[in-house]
C-alpha cells in the first residue's frame, strides 16, 4: 500500500452544504475551484484527469460569486466543482472520449446533463480519463494512459468511468460524472470505494454524450455519499426534447430521502451471483453486508434468475452491434482524425478509422458488424435480443416477490494493471454482474460495503425501472449500516 | 461454427471500413473465434414464444412538433472541427476512379 493516499476521510463538505454556504457568502466559488485544481495537480501521478478547464472554471466561479454578492441565489449546486468523464461534451476543453480519433475535438454544443448542472451553479473543472469510447472495465483501453487506483498505484480503478471514480476518492471534486452501459459506473465505484449510481434507463438525457450502446447508455454520478448522488441526479434527471428515449421524473423528486425502516422490506439475494466464480474475500464482505441489512429488520429472500448467467453473452452481442452502428459516424470527414495519405474516399474512411481507433474499439465494431451481417443477424443479434426478453421477464417476476435485489458488483476487487489485458474475454468477465440490470433498464446503485485485503468492495443494490427514489432510500440506509 | 479465418477478418474490416495491420488480422481471427464460441451458448436457450427486446421502457413513436429549436450555436462552429474544407464546404476525396 506504499504510496496510497489517505482515502477514508472526505475533504469536501456534503454537496448541499457547500451550495448553502456559497449562497450565504461563507464559501467562495473561486476558492472551491482553486482547491479542486490544486488537488488535481497534487495527485497527478494517479492520471485520473485528461484535461483541466482552468480558465472556464475560474470565469464561472467569479460569475457565481458576483451573483451571490448581488443578493441572488446561485442555485442548488452553487459553486460546487465537478469532474466530467471525457465522453461528455463540455465547453472549455477538448472532448476526446480518451480516443485518438477525437483528439482535439471541440464540442460545438454541451450535453444536456452539463447544461442542467451549470444552470444550478455547478462548475466543471476537469475531464476524466476512461477506456476509449467507454469500452472496457479498467481504463487500460484509454488511448492515452491508465488511471491508477487511489488505494494502490499498481492496480486499476475499474472502468470505464475509472478516472471519474478515482477523482472522487482522491478528493479532486465533490462529485464526478460517469456513464454506465454495462457497469461502467458501478464496477469502478466498487473498485475505489465510491457510491456509484446507474439510474433507470431513460431518466437521464443522452444528448451530448458520446454514444456507446444507445439501448443501455445511462448517465450518473460518482460521489462520496448517497445524499450527494441523489442531489446531483435530482438536478439532471428528467425528460429532454433532445433525447426521445427520456422518461418522466419521479413526482416526489430524488432528494430529502426518508430514513427508511427496513422492517417489512423484502430484499432478494440473487443466487446466481454467488454461484459464479466469486472471489472469497468479496463474497465475505457482501455476505456480511447482507447480514447487516437483515439485522436491521429486512426480510432476506433467496431469488433465482436462471437466465442471468447468459446476460454477458447477450451483452457482448447486443452492445457491439450498437457500437458498430454508433461509431460509424467517425469517418474522418466532418471531425476527428483524418487520414492524410488517402487516395480515394474509401481509403480516407478506412485509414482514419484504422489509425484513429484503438484496438478495443476496432474489436467491438467488427464483432458488431459480424453479428449484424447478412446470414448471421438471426443467429446472433435476434437470438440475443430474444434471450434479453427472457432476462427482462425474470427480473420482472423477481420484483413481484421482493422490493429490491442485491448482490456483488464484480467478481473480484481491483485487479493489477496488465493482469487481464492479454485476453479480451477475461476482461469482459469483469462485467458479468453488472450487465444484467443494464439490459433490463433497471436502476442500480453501488454502496461501499467493506474491505477485502485492504481493497474496497461495494454491494450492488437493484430495483425495478422507475423505483430510483426507493432505491436511493435503501442505499442511504445501507450506507449507514455498512460504515 | 468454424474458426474465423484471416479472410473472414479482412472481409469484416472492409465492411466496417477499418484498415488493419497484418498482426491485427491474425490476432482478431483468434480472439473473435474465442468470443463467438462464448456467445454461442445462447443457441441452446429455448426462446420459443418470445419476441426480441430492443427498447426496455416501453416507449413507442416519440414525436415532437416539427419546429426549429435554437441550439445556441452556429453552423460555422461545427465547421471548425472539419479536417479539410473549401469555403463553407466539407472537402472529401473523389468517390469514383
Amino acid at each position: 500500500m506504499a504510496g496510497a493516499v489517505a482515502v477514508k476521510d472526505r475533504q469536501w463538505l456534503p454537496i448541499a452544504e457547500i451550495a448553502t454556504q456559497v449562497n450565504a457568502g461563507g464559501l467562495k466559488a473561486v476558492d472551491l475551484v482553486e482547491q479542486s485544481l490544486r488537488t488535481i495537480a497534487d495527485k497527478a501521478e494517479y492520471q485520473a484527469i485528461i484535461a483541466t478547464l482552468d480558465d472556464a472554471a475560474r470565469a464561472r466561479a467569479v460569475a457565481i460569486d458576483a451573483q451571490v454578492a448581488a443578493g441572488k441565489s446561485a442555485g442548488r449546486l452553487a459553486g460546487v466543482p465537478f469532474i466530467a468523464k471525457d465522453n461528455y461534451l463540455v465547453f472549455g476543453a477538448d472532448t476526446t472520449a480518451a480516443s485518438n480519433i477525437l483528439r482535439g475535438f471541440q464540442a460545438p454544443y454541451q450535453s444536456t446533463v452539463i447544461n442542467r448542472l451549470e444552470a444550478e451553479g455547478a462548475i466543471c473543472v476537469a475531464k476524466a480519463n476512461l477506456d476509449a469510447f467507454a469500452h472496457g472495465g479498467s481504463t487500460e483501453n484509454s488511448d492515452f494512459f491508465t488511471t491508477k487506483n487511489p488505494h494502490d498505484l499498481t492496480r486499476v480503478p475499474g472502468g470505464s468511468s475509472g478516472g471519474s471514480a478515482a477523482a472522487v476518492i482522491l478528493d479532486m471534486a465533490p462529485f464526478a460524472l460517469g456513464t454506465d452501459t454495462g457497469g461502467s459506473i458501478r464496477q469502478p465505484a466498487s473498485f475505489v470505494g465510491a457510491v456509484g449510481f446507474k439510474p433507470t434507463y431513460g431518466t437521464t438525457s443522452r444528448s451530448g454524450v458520446v454514444a456507446m450502446a444507445s439501448s443501455t447508455d445511462v448517465m450518473g454520478p460518482l460521489t462520496r455519499s448517497v445524499d450527494d448522488a441523489a442531489l446531483v441526479y435530482d438536478v439532471f434527471a428528467g425528460p429532454d426534447l433532445l433525447d426521445s428515449t427520456t422518461i418522466e421524473r419521479d413526482s416526489a423528486g430524488y432528494t430529502d430521502l426518508a430514513a427508511r425502516d427496513l422492517h417489512g422490506v423484502k430484499i432478494g439475494v440473487i443466487k446466481e451471483y454467488f454461484e459464479a466464480s466469486l472471489d472469497a474475500g468479496v463474497r465475505s464482505v457482501i455476505e456480511n453486508g447482507i447480514a447487516k441489512l437483515k439485522a436491521a429488520g429486512a426480510e432476506i429472500i433467496d431469488v433465482s434468475l436462471p437466465s442471468l448467467p447468459l446476460a454477458l453473452a447477450v451483452y457482448y452481442i447486443v452492445v457491439p452491434a450498437e457500437i458498430s452502428s454508433n461509431l460509424s459516424r467517425y469517418d474522418g470527414q466532418r471531425y476527428g482524425y483524418s487520414n492524410p495519405d488517402a487516395k480515394n474516399l474509401e481509403d480516407s474512411y478506412s485509414g482514419a478509422r484504422g489509425r484513429g481507433f484503438g484496438k478495443e474499439a476496432k474489436r467491438r465494431i467488427m464483432i458488431g458488424t459480424y453479428v449484424l451481417s447478412s446470414g448471421y443477424y438471426d443467429a446472433y443479434y435476434k437470438k440475443a435480443q430474444t434471450v434479453r426478453t427472457k432476462l427482462v421477464n425474470e427480473f420482472a417476476e423477481a420484483f413481484t416477490q421482493v422490493d429490491f435485489l442485491v448482490g456483488p458488483t464484480a467478481p473480484t476487487t481491483a485487479f493489477k494493471i496488465g493482469e487481464n489485458t492479454a485476453d479480451p474475454l477475461q476482461m469482459y468477465l469483469a462485467d458479468v454482474m453488472t450487465v444484467g440490470p443494464s439490459l433490463a433498464g433497471l436502476t442500480a446503485i453501488v454502496v461501499p460495503t467493506g474491505l477485502s485485503d485492504g481493497l474496497p468492495v461495494g454491494m450492488q443494490l437493484m430495483a425495478a425501472q422507475r423505483a430510483d427514489r426507493a432505491l436511493l432510500e435503501l442505499a442511504k440506509c445501507a450506507e449507514e449500516l455498512f460504515v | 461454427m468454424a474458426d474465423l479465418t484471416r479472410d473472414d477478418i479482412l472481409k469484416l474490416a472492409r465492411l466496417a471500413r477499418i484498415s488493419l495491420t497484418d498482426d491485427e488480422v491474425g490476432e482478431f481471427a483468434t480472439e473473435f473465434t474465442e468470443i463467438l464460441k462464448y456467445v454461442e451458448q445462447l443457441n441452446a436457450v429455448d426462446t420459443s414464444g418470445l419476441e426480441p427486446t430492443s427498447q426496455v421502457t416501453g416507449l413507442t413513436n416519440v414525436t415532437r412538433a416539427d419546429t426549429v429549436i435554437d441550439y445556441g450555436y452556429a453552423a460555422s462552429k461545427l465547421l471548425e472541427n472539419v479536417p479539410s474544407k473549401q469555403a463553407d464546404l466539407i472537402k472529401v476525396k473523389r468517390m469514383i476512379g
